[in-house]
């Protein structure tokens, strides 16, 4: 017994190192990096900073290039609410429809549920529809494709949960009379909030943290995302090793919010989703 | 004889009546948001790029030049380098994920000392952006003043150009793939571990069974519905991952670290769009060829089960 719980501490605290080594220091050295100089950071050494620069570095990414950061953070903030909000909403009604009412329709929507999650999108082709409907390169066609491409794993895990809400809740709305868009939006949406949530912060998450998407279909500076505009900088300005990590620093913080607050649910609706659906 | 006919017809009109409001319950027109965003967004452009992979194509004007794509695809060794090098990258992050991710799911479902610190702390690289991630390695990791190699040659050994030699860009950049995609695998391994009944394990120990025992007998067979998503999903992003490969080398140095995604991007960017679009078909058929009988075989195992 006396070994057991020697060999947890051991084992506990050999992990809690390793972990440092291995997660925490590489952030810390992000951090460090963005309160340096210019000149310090750019040695890339791990040592605290002589001359405290954070502010200064702060401001400097913000209104580089007529605030091209700030502005890529409201296309970044608009692109992934407004798809995600669509997302959810598009993806929900199939989900219950789809595991409630057994049909032909379902049996091809259950296909291209799967072919949605494993063929990799044709992106020239892509590029040569939104330019065929006049959004190529505008915000909007961009949310369009961003909840295209989300659409088979959040069906995925509404459908999951869905089969877990009692068919007799929807017989009672039925036998009141409501009309199928109030059992859904009255009844049914709000029974779902655990895997609203969870599809809320993985597809926030994916969305706001997308690269290759705003790369194919949103070029050019004007409307250009965080990951775009971080990306840019570094290729343009390779010394600037404290604004890059400043900008790596900035952007993180929605996703990193995000999960503090919905640690809990993320993992209960992604378990519930994932391992049995 | 009468009645009971009547009896069932009545009960089939009944029954006809209840399916009929299910129905209206059930509209299938919720159906349509999603058909046609999907129609318009994904399988339009991917019945397209069978055609427009035959062509050589400006997005305006396109003139059929049959499999010739093809044949450029597989016969310039740069291009046909990525090819092998998505299958490598595929393969090894996956096998990776699922080994070390179930490993820290075992070590961390058991009683342990900073047990949920080490949860989220495992979880946080998912939050960052791989471009982030993708930058913060290339300093880390730089020949000369990276903190790593500064860190090996204090222990006195002299690191590698971990991004600039080409025989292990790749595998380099696997193992950042792997740090930033471990929190995933280990979060399902954890829900899998934690909902095999605890039965299981105290008639195990009752038996006097070793521990290797136990996990192999117990936790590997019932832990496999969890090894299934890990495989899939990480087998799916690893063979199509394009930006970390981009952020870190940009396929380079060479062509050593291109996979198809990143040749994909830059036939795209040099005009070539018809060869740009061969290869993604290639990626879609390497991927299909790959997920569709591993997903069949791991749901057959399921149904068994």
């Amino acid at each position: 017994m006396r070994r057991e719980r020697i060999m947890r501490w051991v084992l506990g605290i050999t992990a809690i190192v390793a972990s440092i080594i291995i997660f925490i220091l590489p952030f810390a050295f992000i951090v460090v990096q963005a309160m340096k100089t210019r000149q310090e950071a750019s040695e890339l050494s791990f040592s605290w900073p002589t001359e405290l620069a954070f502010v200064d570095n702060f401001i400097e990414v913000i209104t580089q290039r007529d605030f091209i950061v700030a502005r890529a953070f409201v296309n970044s903030t608009v692109l992934t609410v407004v798809s995600v909000s669509f997302l959810v909403i598009i993806a929900a009604m199939v989900g219950y429809v789809m595991q409630r009412r057994a049909s032909r329709i379902r049996t091809v929507a259950n296909f291209f549920v799967l072919a949605g999650l494993i063929v990799p999108p044709a992106v020239v082709p892509t590029v040569w529809v939104l330019q065929g409907v006049g959004l190529f390169g505008t915000l909007p066609g961009l949310i369009l494709i961003e909840i295209t491409f989300g659409l088979a794993f959040s069906i995925l895990l509404f459908r999951a949960f869905v089969s877990t809400i009692p068919r007799s809740l929807d017989e009672a709305a039925i036998i009141d009379g409501a009309s199928p868009f109030r059992i859904f939006f009255g009844v049914i949406l709000p029974l779902m909030k655990p895997t609203v949530v969870t599809v809320i912060v993985v597809q926030s998450v994916q969305i706001f943290n997308d690269f290759a998407n705003p790369l194919y279909f949103l070029p050019g500076d004007d409307n250009a995302t965080v990951q775009l505009t971080l990306y840019n900088f570094q290729s343009q300005s390779s010394n600037q090793w404290n604004l890059l990590f400043m900008d790596i620093l900035l952007i993180t913080i929605p996703p990193l919010v995000m999960y503090i607050f919905f640690n809990r649910q993320i993992v209960a609706g992604m378990t519930s989703g994932a391992v049995k659906g | 004889m009468t009645t009971a006919t009547t009896g069932v017809r009545a009960g089939r009109a009944r029954k006809v009546r209840t399916l009929g409001t299910a129905r209206h319950a059930y509209p299938l027109w919720f159906y349509l948001p999603a058909a046609v965003l999907f129609l318009v967004f994904f399988a339009i452009p991917t019945f397209a790029s069978f055609y427009f992979s035959l062509t050589r194509w400006t997005l305006f004007d396109q003139e059929f030049i049959g499999l010739e794509n093809y044949i450029q695809f597989f016969r310039e060794p740069q291009l046909y380098q990525s090819f092998i090098n998505t299958l490598i990258y595929g393969f090894v992050t996956s096998g990776m994920k699922v080994v070390i991710g179930l490993a820290l799911a075992v070590l961390l479902t058991s009683a342990l000392v900073g047990r949920n610190y080490l949860r989220s702390v495992i979880f946080f690289p998912v939050l960052v952006s791989t471009i982030g991630v993708g930058i913060m390695f290339n300093a880390l990791l730089d020949p000369f003043d990276g903190v790593v190699n500064g860190a090996l040659e204090t222990l006195g050994i002299t690191g590698p150009g971990w991004l600039t030699n080409p025989d292990i860009a790749l595998l380099t950049i696997a193992g950042i793939d792997v740090w930033k995609g471990l929190g995933i695998a280990v979060l399902i391994y954890i829900a899998g571990l934690v909902a095999i009944p605890t039965e299981y394990y105290e008639a195990a120990k009752v038996d006097g069974a070793s521990k290797w025992a136990v996990f192999k007998s117990i936790t590997l067979p019932l832990v496999k519905p969890a090894t299934g998503t890990v495989i899939i999903l990480s087998l799916i992003g690893g063979l199509r991952s394009f930006d970390l490969i981009w952020a870190t080398t940009g396929g380079g140095p060479g062509f050593s670290s291109d996979v198809i995604g990143s040749v994909i991007y830059k036939q795209y960017q040099a005009g070539f769009y018809g060869l740009s679009t061969a290869g993604n078909v290639v990626l879609f058929l390497v991927v299909t060829a790959i997920m569709v009988p591993i997903s069949l075989m791991l749901n057959k195992r399921e149904v068994e089960q």
